[in-house]
């Protein structure tokens, strides 16, 4: 019974194989980097840079159809370009970083539909939007464990700097002359695993791995080595379930995955122990002083 | 004769083009201990973050060779972020340590020892959203220790603070001073100043006195000080006074 429900569909086909490391990957470079975007109050940006990554894909696609490197290269290409230019208009202008990305997102989403409507179809469209988890190919799945990989070792190296940049950046900034590019390395990042993610859940779709995990993390636990480690742990198993419950009643995957995410958020907004509601409900007596 | 740890040059320090230091000269010997005074606005603070290298100067420069250690006034720490006090204070070994440089056991001891100095004994392991305005305070001295600064500028270090925090944090401060340090400390506390700062500026925007404490904080010159316009002129003429 257990077997047929979850094994099953894992041994007798390859596209479920492939779809399970893909999304396994995804949740490992996503796992961290949706954490210091909690913690650094960039959550929302995660959403833009998501769309400014489209248009990108977009041009890849107009040159060369649905091929990966051009697809690729197009969504990192304009995903940093977004990045970069936001963060100087909100250094020369008066507005803020999250006004100006707003608005560089909104414009990305419907130059990028444009851009494909150009030559593609309504289903590459969707292709784009929301992923095709099930269709990983070997190149493809080459290119989400890659950007893993690279995202967990360049994030072990900054770790320290990344998080001395969260606290206390003007400390960053006086005792070393380096801090402002964690910030560009750490986008670069971003940028990297939403691309890698877009592949498999679509842009639409991509943060969604990032931040429903991280958020839900929050009302587990403190440390951030243990909020890296849980919301790893929950997209990972998000991917699971969520590929199994498209597996079984034929929903679309990417959806599947992300609502199971959602599932996770919602139960640790109720019972969560680090200020989940249930426990705010009970009245439990304060400790002795 | 001593040597100098910081000189000023001419130096104006402003935002947006209006000066909140104005055309300030001289030097501050090395060793010397040094209490910056004067009415909000008058731009101690401003002076402080320029030495610091955080702010360019309008015109003229600051000279000096020595690294320094900088804690700003309520310093923009995210007090949400979930880190220990331990590792917050072990950022003070950055400067000697790098970015990436290990944690060993010597510097394990320097950091319960720092911890020790400021009388937080046993709370490495809090996270520092846990902590009172004073405790907190206190991490930042025992941060600043680890720096091992020969330069130590502080803003408003004792501001909000009870007075055991504080009379325990001046006498770190007059270690400091004791172990040769150059101090520079924005203060308010009048009588403070005079019993432990040899040497003041009284700052209003323009210099209104330096020198020897018993000599600057007299009441003609904080007399005059108050004297000091705080606002803007909006239709401020360019400075004659440029070189």
């Amino acid at each position: 019974m257990l077997y047929d429900l979850v094994l099953a569909p894992f041994a007798d086909f390859g596209f479920m194989r492939r779809a399970l490391v893909g999304v396994i990957a995804l949740a490992l470079g996503a796992g961290p980097i949706g954490i210091f975007l909690m913690l650094r109050r960039m959550s929302l940006m995660g959403d833009a840079m998501a769309h400014a990554i489209l248009p990108g894909a977009a041009i890849g696609y107009l040159l060369g159809g649905l091929s990966l490197g051009f697809m690729t290269a197009g969504g990192l290409v304009a995903g940093f370009a977004v990045a970069l230019l936001a963060g100087a208009l909100a250094r020369v202008t008066v507005l803020r970083e999250d006004a100006t990305l707003a608005s560089f997102y909104l414009l990305s989403l419907a130059g990028g539909v444009v851009l494909l409507s150009l030559k593609g179809s309504n289903l590459d469209l969707l292709h784009v939007l929301f992923g095709s988890v099930l269709a990983l190919d070997d190149a493809t799945l080459v290119l989400l464990v890659s950007a893993s990989s690279i995202s967990l070792i360049v994030l072990a190296l900054i770790f320290r700097p990344l998080v001395l940049e969260c606290v206390d950046p003007v400390f960053l900034a006086s005792v070393n002359g380096h801090g402002g590019r964690v910030h560009l390395l750490f986008l670069g990042l971003l940028t990297l695993n939403l691309v890698a993610g877009f592949h498999a859940l679509g842009t639409l779709l991509a943060v969604g791995l990032m931040m429903l995990p991280a958020v839900a993390a929050r009302f587990w636990c403190r440390g951030i080595g243990m909020l890296i480690a849980t919301a790893t742990g929950i997209g990972m198993v998000s991917g699971l379930i969520g590929i199994l419950l498209s597996y079984h009643s034929g929903l679309p995957t990417g959806p599947s995955i992300i609502l199971t995410a959602g599932l996770f958020y919602a139960v640790s907004i109720l019972f969560g122990s680090q200020g989940g509601l249930l426990l705010s409900l009970i009245r439990r007596p304060h400790l002795r002083g | 004769m001593t040597q100098t740890a910081i000189r000023f040059h001419d130096l104006t320090l402003g935002y947006d083009r209006h000066p909140a230091v104005h055309h300030l000269d001289g030097t501050i010997a090395e060793g010397s201990m040094t209490a910056v005074v004067g009415p909000n606005g008058g731009g101690k603070s401003t002076l402080l973050k320029a030495i610091a290298g955080a702010l360019k100067p309008l015109d003229g420069r600051i000279e000096t060779r020595q690294r320094m250690a900088w804690l700003p006034q309520s310093a923009d720490i995210d007090r949400s972020f979930p880190i220990t006090v331990f590792d917050l204070v072990a950022m003070g070994l950055i400067p000697s340590r790098g970015l990436l440089g290990r944690i060993g056991r010597k510097d394990s001891a320097a950091i319960e020892h720092a911890l020790d100095a400021v009388g937080l004994n046993g709370f490495e392991d809090r996270i520092i959203g846990t902590l009172s305005g004073g405790q907190m305070q206190r991490i930042l001295f025992a941060r600043l220790l680890l720096q091992d600064a020969p330069i130590l500028l502080l803003d408003e270090p004792l501001t909000a603070l009870d007075s055991a925090t504080a009379t325990d944090l001046v006498a770190l401060i007059s270690q400091w001073h004791a172990q040769g340090r150059t101090i520079l400390a924005v203060l308010h506390d009048m009588d403070l100043v005079a019993r432990i700062f040899p040497q003041t500026l009284l700052l209003a925007r323009e210099p209104i006195a330096w020198g020897k404490t018993s000599d600057v904080l007299t009441p003609a010159h904080l007399q005059a000080a108050r004297q000091m316009v705080e606002a803007h002129d909006p239709f401020a003429d360019y400075c004659a006074r440029v070189a």
